[in-house]
């Protein structure tokens, strides 16, 4: 049943794929990427990887999607037309093509307990974690507290886009709130919409803290948030949206949550531990664990909410003073 | 046991009602009754698979979330689809029985 | 259990149609009515799948997934309404279109 529902996914998977070559719309090209990245994290939930298919859902159908449409309003609908024929590129795409598949050759088979990559670091993981850490969500674990360097520069990655998006774009000025826009017409919309928005952050709050027990974390979180208050700006207009959540405050929330997290790992070496070691921040090591892996989460969350959110602010601040005559 | 089969009866109708569902959103002639076709397996047969599948916990904290899910596509499908007819009226798309009138008049 | 498969296999059919109707619409209208609808299954699908293969863990990305593709469509709109009256969709037949 698994096998059969893979290969009915990755077909349809494939079957989008080639549409999105194929239409000039990009409009249309979007919303299948909408619809291409459901069925990518249906996959990864058919594979059992429940955090993976969690972010997947929450960034490339949701956020990437509103972001894309906002590019769109920027640049335009239709995909500019190439008449030259390109027969070289293709000639080395095909070839490189032909090289990797004939790489995979060589691969251990898929999915055998014995590949060197499930040999590696990931019996010890599953070994020691629940000792060391102590958390039901093993995810989580290697995430926060065995890989704590990797994820603050991912952390650290996602500040430098959201500073990279203002400095490109800038962010829409809070006192110019003298247009009205957002979907006036749609009355229903506006009223199940206030009944809605309120739902969307208290499930990002139960994910934020219960990434320790479940799928999700701060990451996810973040972006949850993120998505409401962007659902509340499509719906009642931007000028409304940077009134509640004004973007100077963004500013300083994306360094926060920053700070937070490698502030977690400064503390810990005055405790006498290494950087990001939580064990000495409690007398007890696995409280410590806990205690480190809700702050850092806390700081990944805040720090992911602020920067989506200031980047569809700088996207939908261009789009309205293009739009808007 | 009897939850069982009620289980399974609610389940049927909801594979059913989705079923037909994509098949009006096939084979029905323009946007509007397709919108309708749409809403039908987009209401109740998420309605019927939701029950069908609380009556299969032990109405404990999965049951809650599958409420939360209910209430939630309840609430935002219907929406979405009134705005979507609505946003295609607007867009100056028309229903059957009017493209056929304006065809007419241009017929006389 | 056998009773889960089938409706996972009838909810995958309809996801199937609803792929096709997005990917080869008369109207752009269309075309967001099937992204909706492959959205709404999706979220079924994901909530049998995780009764079927018996980790309810699942249900929190149906969550996440009802949550988000409401906020894609209302941005599909909202956008649409932008730029409506600009453009017109042509890769498709649009002979039930007036404007």
């Amino acid at each position: 049943m698994a096998v059969f529902i893979d290969l009915m996914l990755l077909g349809m998977l494939a079957i989008t794929a080639l549409r999105v070559i194929f239409l000039k719309d990009l409009f249309a090209v979007v919303m299948l990427f909408g619809i291409y990245s459901f069925l990518s994290a249906l996959i990864f939930v058919n594979l059992d990887a429940v955090d993976v298919a969690f972010t997947e859902a929450a960034v490339g159908a949701g956020i990437s999607t509103v972001l894309m449409l906002g590019t769109l309003a920027l640049t335009g609908r239709k995909e500019k037309t190439n008449n030259h024929k390109s027969w070289l590129p293709l000639l080395v795409v095909v070839a490189t093509g032909a090289a990797l598949i004939y790489g995979t050759l060589d691969m251990p088979p898929f999915g055998d307990p014995n590949n060197p990559a499930q040999q590696h670091v990931a019996p010890r993981y599953i070994q020691d974690s629940p000792q060391e850490v102590g958390l039901p969500n093993m995810v989580t674990s290697v995430l926060a507290s065995y890989r704590g360097f990797d994820t603050l520069g991912e952390t650290a990655v996602v500040f430098a886009a959201a500073i990279g998006v203002f400095s490109l774009l800038g962010l829409p000025k809070r006192d110019r709130a003298a247009i009205e826009s957002g979907l006036k017409s749609h009355l229903v919309l506006r009223v199940v919409a206030k009944l809605i928005i309120p739902l969307i952050l208290l499930f990002a709050l139960y994910v934020q803290f219960h990434g320790d027990y479940g799928p999700g974390g701060g990451f996810q979180a973040g972006v949850i948030a993120a998505a409401a208050i962007i659902l509340y700006a499509l719906v009642f207009g931007l000028p409304l949206a940077t009134h509640v959540l004004q973007p100077s405050l963004l500013k300083v929330l994306a360094a926060l949550g920053v700070l937070i997290y490698a502030g977690t790992g400064v503390v810990s070496l005055f405790l006498g531990g290494n950087f990001l070691d939580y064990n000495v921040l409690a007398s007890d090591p696995i409280a410590g664990q806990h205690l480190g892996i809700i702050i850092i989460e806390l700081g990944v969350g805040i720090t992911v909410f602020a920067a989506m959110l200031a980047i569809f602010y700088a996207f939908a601040g261009q789009a309205e003073r293009k739009n808007i005559p | 046991m009897i939850l069982e089969t009620l289980s399974i009866i609610f389940l049927v109708l909801g594979a059913f009602f989705s079923i037909t569902g994509a098949i009006g959103l096939f084979r029905f002639p323009d946007f509007f009754t397709r919108v309708h076709a749409a809403s039908i397996t987009d209401s109740i047969a998420t309605l019927l698979i939701i029950i069908g599948l609380i009556l299969r916990t032990d109405f404990g904290l999965i049951a809650v979330k599958l409420l939360f899910i209910l209430i939630f596509l309840l609430l935002t499908s219907p929406t979405a689809s009134h705005a979507l007819a609505k946003s295609a009226r607007h867009g100056g798309l028309l229903t059957m029985a009017e493209t056929r009138d304006d065809k007419n008049k241009e017929a006389h | 259990m056998l009773i889960l498969a089938a409706t996972c296999i009838a909810i995958l059919s309809v996801m199937i149609l609803a792929l096709a109707r997005a990917l080869k619409a008369d109207t752009v209208y269309d075309r967001i009515l099937g992204v909706n609808m492959f959205g709404t299954k999706t979220v079924l699908f994901i909530a049998v799948i995780g009764f079927f293969s018996g980790r309810p863990d699942f249900l929190d990305i149906a969550i996440v997934y009802a949550l988000i593709n409401f906020i894609g469509m209302i941005a599909v709109l909202r956008f649409f309404e932008y730029t409506a009256a600009e453009e017109q969709e042509d890769d498709t037949a649009k002979e039930d279109r007036t404007s």
